[in-house]
């Protein structure tokens, strides 16, 4: 088997091209990915099939709505609530702030070893190197997100996040840095990793988890999952630290049950997860187990930024089920490394400019046919291909300038050939003038037309226009008419 | 999508040819009117037509895109319909000539014109209420919807519902058929190797459908899956769809 | 300016103005209008195929399915409450049966590597059920505390067949949840379970492998 994989790899957006090209040239990339893919998307529609769906993405897109519009008073109405319950409510502007916060939480308890439960949010803060540094031990312990921390890697797949490894791959990555024995046996690997965490949970100071849903009118936290990890991780350390994005809060308890079944539906396919998990509290007097300490990380990170724009803003409705990359055709075949930023994917394409800039990203926004499946599935309806449309006329500049980097793809050759088009298409009679002459050219067409024709024929004018075809028919026509 | 009420038939509709058409297919323009002209319609074709737009609205030149969609909208003064052969240019015209002039002195006009769009496969399904006679040789046919035609526009099945009145023709279905072919306009070019692969997977997929022969109501996919098949010396060849009706009706 | 009032005040003062908040219809996630027959068919059918075991009894015969049940699986030490009727019952049944009832009324750092390495299952009573998803769901207690349907490797929940509601968001509304939420809320959906081996489901990853739901009836199903 081939062991590239194993070679700690950074990946970033500016290296798009050529990690895309890596990921088209491995076969065994290629094959994880379209076969979890296909899984996936028959497991959603089969889910589905007995829903009203239209009317279930609707309320699950008003529902998001609703909480991105009255968002400032949600945050403080969540953050009272919260505090009434006894849980600790903390404020960071970007990721660097809230790995300080987190860093400071786990030195005042003295903590050394964190459990971590699965966090989209920590890892787009990077927040397990922040704490190394610091002599603080973090382990993931999501399966998958563990195997992935195993490897020296990052998730692939914001629910799935070793969705790029095979059983082969992981077998080999177990038995290299754990010890177990080599084995296709899912069974045995799975009760290995059990073992191996249950010391940890045990062991551990702090224990660390992300929020599906942030409930401002009770003050609850909702973990959506299938393992029961984000269950220890919540349960039994003495500190629970939950980290979360500031969009994620809704208004009310009932707001939850629709978001969830759409969630848990458009993720994996799934009527329902093993486990919904609402924390409300630390542990009461009199309880037996919980943490005596909860706290909540708010986290603004570029949303407070995408916030001000009522196009950008559809961006925040994201409810992270992973949908949209399951459906892409481009995630399909490049996998989510290759995007090189912490959300992959249609929904990466959308958000990650705002947080890293169009500078760093500039090739995301462009990296979609958009053929619209990612916004077909949607389960919040959040415009995706309207969004990258809107992203590259800021790349170009000719947006609004109000995302970072705006213009960064601003270039005199391209934008006079635009003008060029432009003046053609706005010139009628010489438009007509031009397709006759493509025409009289054909022969001359290069068989060569750089990347197109490597992999395709050239295109052909035609030795007569549409225009010069409709011209002859109506004279026909006028014949048939007079005879 | 919202449900689309469909007027009847008119006396005459305007024919929006496309720019991909008018220099690389004209013939599939000329059989989308023949067509129309069989069912009693007058088509009329403004001689001033250039391009929808589509390639510089999606590679984010609004501005330049705005104003060559400002040229169109002058050349439709006339309350007909509007038909497209084209499912993109098709869903540029009805879903994006609305934004693309939001806010400005032409915004109505935009939305007018927008209201009136139909898609060639469309109209003949829900306003002609067409009905083919097959006069071709038995054929195995695989259709390829584009991406903008079933997402855009929602008609994933006025295609194949022409092609089921064909007697003789066999609709074969391949595999992952809502997935794009992976043209996408400039995508194309910006990241060859991706759409390539793409569009492989798609060749792919029609020829294991064990098709003899594909349509498309779009040209951007035509060029794309059919300059595949040449690059790779297949015997699949591939047309438009309403050459392939009018062939085969005619 | 603090971090919380610097977003506050860029969320507030948006630049592109006040947002309209939009009313919410919830239709689609209610009004199922399902029998009790309905519901109990649909809950063990979505809960058995997630793996969850369903053994249907009756509220006088349950602590005899348990004790078989117990037997089955050789269960030796099994940990419960004191004081909810379902534990109280299940412990009084129980006496002299060989299995060695654990008590959980002790702070988890008094008993951690006792629960996590020598308890083989636990016992809770539930809140209810959802028919719409096959779920239990509970209120963890001072009695009944969080763990003990997490940690053991086997979870033994008794759920009386009337206490099925038809959706998650019927249970929400009916029993008033917004009023006041316990420090945990939970709903289990079947065993614990991982694909994150190449899509390959396997159980017990972190918590139970097994989940086995006792339904108390009435009376006997005729």
């Amino acid at each position: 088997m081939s062991v590239q994989h194993f070679i700690p790899q950074t990946y970033t957006p500016q290296a798009f091209h050529r990690q895309a090209h890596e990921a088209l040239d491995d076969p065994q990339i290629r094959a994880n990915f379209r076969r979890a893919m296909d899984g996936l998307i028959t497991k959603r529609r089969d889910v589905f099939s007995d829903w009203d769906l239209e009317a279930l993405r609707e309320l699950g897109a008003n529902i998001r709505l609703r909480a991105l519009a009255k968002l400032p008073d949600l945050l403080e109405q969540l953050e009272a609530n919260c505090q009434a319950n006894g849980i600790r409510v903390h404020w960071a502007e970007n990721g660097e702030a809230a790995c300080r916060i987190i860093r400071e939480l786990c030195e005042a308890r003295g903590a050394k070893s964190v459990i971590k439960g699965k966090s989209m949010v920590s890892e787009e803060m990077h927040l397990n190197a922040h704490l190394e540094e610091a002599g603080i031990e973090a382990l993931e312990s999501d399966l998958g997100e563990y195997l992935v921390q195993l490897n020296e890697q990052t998730p692939s797949h914001i629910i799935m996040p070793a969705i790029h490894l095979n059983t082969d791959e992981i077998s080999e990555i177990l038995h290299d840095k754990t010890g177990t024995e080599r084995t296709r046996d899912v069974d045995y690997m799975t009760a290995a990793a059990r073992a191996q965490l249950r010391e940890r949970f045990m062991a551990a100071d702090v224990g660390i988890s992300g929020v599906n849903f942030a409930v401002a009118e009770t003050g609850t936290l909702c973990l959506v999952e299938n393992e029961g990890n984000g269950r220890m991780t919540t349960t039994v350390p003495p500190v629970h630290i939950a980290v979360t994005g500031i969009e994620k809060v809704v208004e009310h308890l009932r707001d939850v049950p629709p978001l969830y079944a759409l969630l848990t539906r458009s993720a994996t396919g799934q009527h329902v997860t093993t486990y919904f998990n609402m924390i409300s509290s630390p542990r009461k007097p009199g309880e037996h187990d919980g943490p005596e300490e909860v706290h909540l990380v708010l986290v603004d990170n570029g949303r407070s930024g995408i916030y001000q724009d009522n196009e950008l803003l559809d961006t925040l409705r994201c409810i992270r089920c992973g949908a949209c990359m399951n459906h892409c055709p481009v995630y399909t075949r490049v996998g989510g490394h290759t995007y090189g930023t912490t959300y992959p994917g249609p929904i990466g394409k959308i958000l990650m400019p705002h947080m890293l800039g169009l500078e760093a990203t500039k090739d995301l926004p462009t990296a979609s046919s958009l053929c619209g499946a990612c916004g077909e599935v949607c389960p919040v309806k959040i415009p995706i291909p309207d969004l990258l449309v809107r992203l590259r006329k800021e790349s170009v500049g000719e947006g609004r300038g109000n995302v970072p980097g705006a213009g960064v793809k601003r270039s005199r050759k391209e934008l006079l050939a635009w003008k060029g088009w432009q003046w053609l298409a706005t010139h009628p009679a010489a438009w007509r003038g031009s397709t006759v002459i493509a025409g009289k050219l054909r022969a001359l067409t290069p068989a060569k037309l750089g990347p197109w024709t490597e992999y395709r024929t050239a295109p052909k004018p035609a030795k007569v226009s549409l225009h010069a075809l409709v011209k002859a028919h109506r004279e026909e026509l006028a014949g048939e008419g007079r005879s | 999508m919202s449900v689309k009420l469909y007027p009847p038939k008119p006396e005459k509709v305007y024919f929006f040819g496309t720019c991909l058409i008018d220099m690389f297919y004209p013939q599939a323009g000329l059989d989308g009117i023949r067509l129309l002209e069989r069912e009693g319609i007058e088509v009329v074709f403004p001689d001033d037509q250039t391009c929808c737009g589509q390639a510089a609205y999606t590679s984010g030149y609004h501005d330049e895109a705005r104003a060559v969609a400002a040229a169109q909208l002058d050349l439709f003064p006339d309350s007909w319909p509007i038909i497209v052969p084209s499912g993109s240019c098709g869903g540029m015209m009805r879903t994006h000539y609305p934004q693309l002039f939001a806010g400005t002195p032409r915004e109505a006009q935009a939305r007018d014109i927008a209201e009136r769009i139909y898609e060639l496969t469309e109209f003949l399904v829900h306003v002609c209420h067409v009905k083919f006679a097959d006069k071709g040789e038995p054929q195995k046919v695989a259709m390829h919807t584009s991406c903008s035609a079933r997402r855009e526009m929602g008609l994933a099945e006025t295609g194949p519902a022409l092609l089921a009145q064909l007697g003789q023709v066999e609709l074969v279905e391949q595999v992952r058929a809502a997935e794009c072919c992976g043209f996408g306009g400039t995508f194309a070019v910006r990241h060859p190797e991706i759409s390539a692969a793409m569009v492989e997977d798609k060749t792919q997929a029609i020829e294991a459908a064990g098709a003899e022969h594909f349509v498309t109501s779009d040209c951007g996919c035509l060029m794309n899956i059919a300059g595949r098949f040449e690059h790779q010396k297949k015997a699949v060849r591939g047309e438009h769809i309403a050459s392939y009706l009018w062939r085969r009706t005619s | 300016m603090s971090a919380r009032e610097i977003i506050l005040k860029r969320l507030r003062e948006r630049s592109d103005g006040p947002l309209q908040a939009p009313q919410s219809d919830f239709t689609v996630v209610t009004g199922r209008g399902w029998s009790p027959q309905e519901r109990l068919e649909r809950f063990e059918r979505l809960i058995t195929s997630v793996h969850g075991e369903v053994i249907h009894t009756t509220h006088a015969e349950w602590t005899k399915r348990l004790i078989e049940l117990l037997a089955a699986k050789s269960i030796r030490r099994l940990a419960l409450g004191h004081e909810h009727p379902v534990p109280v019952a299940a412990r009084t049944a129980l006496r002299n049966q060989g299995v060695e009832l654990v008590d959980v009324d002790r702070d988890i750092e008094d008993w951690k590597r006792e629960q996590f390495e020598t308890v083989d299952a636990g016992l809770t009573s539930t809140g209810g059920a959802i028919a719409e998803t096959g779920s239990l769901w509970l209120w963890p207690s001072p009695d009944e505390p969080r763990l003990i349907s997490l940690v053991p490797p086997v979870h033994i929940a008794v759920l009386d067949a009337d206490a099925i509601e038809d959706t998650f968001f019927d249970v929400i509304e009916t029993h008033g949840w917004a009023g006041g939420m316990p420090t945990n809320a939970l709903l289990i959906s079947g065993p614990s379970k991982t694909a994150d081996i190449e899509q390959t489901l396997a159980y017990g990853v972190h918590g139970p492998r097994e989940l086995v739901v006792l339904i108390r009836h009435q009376r006997e199903a005729t």
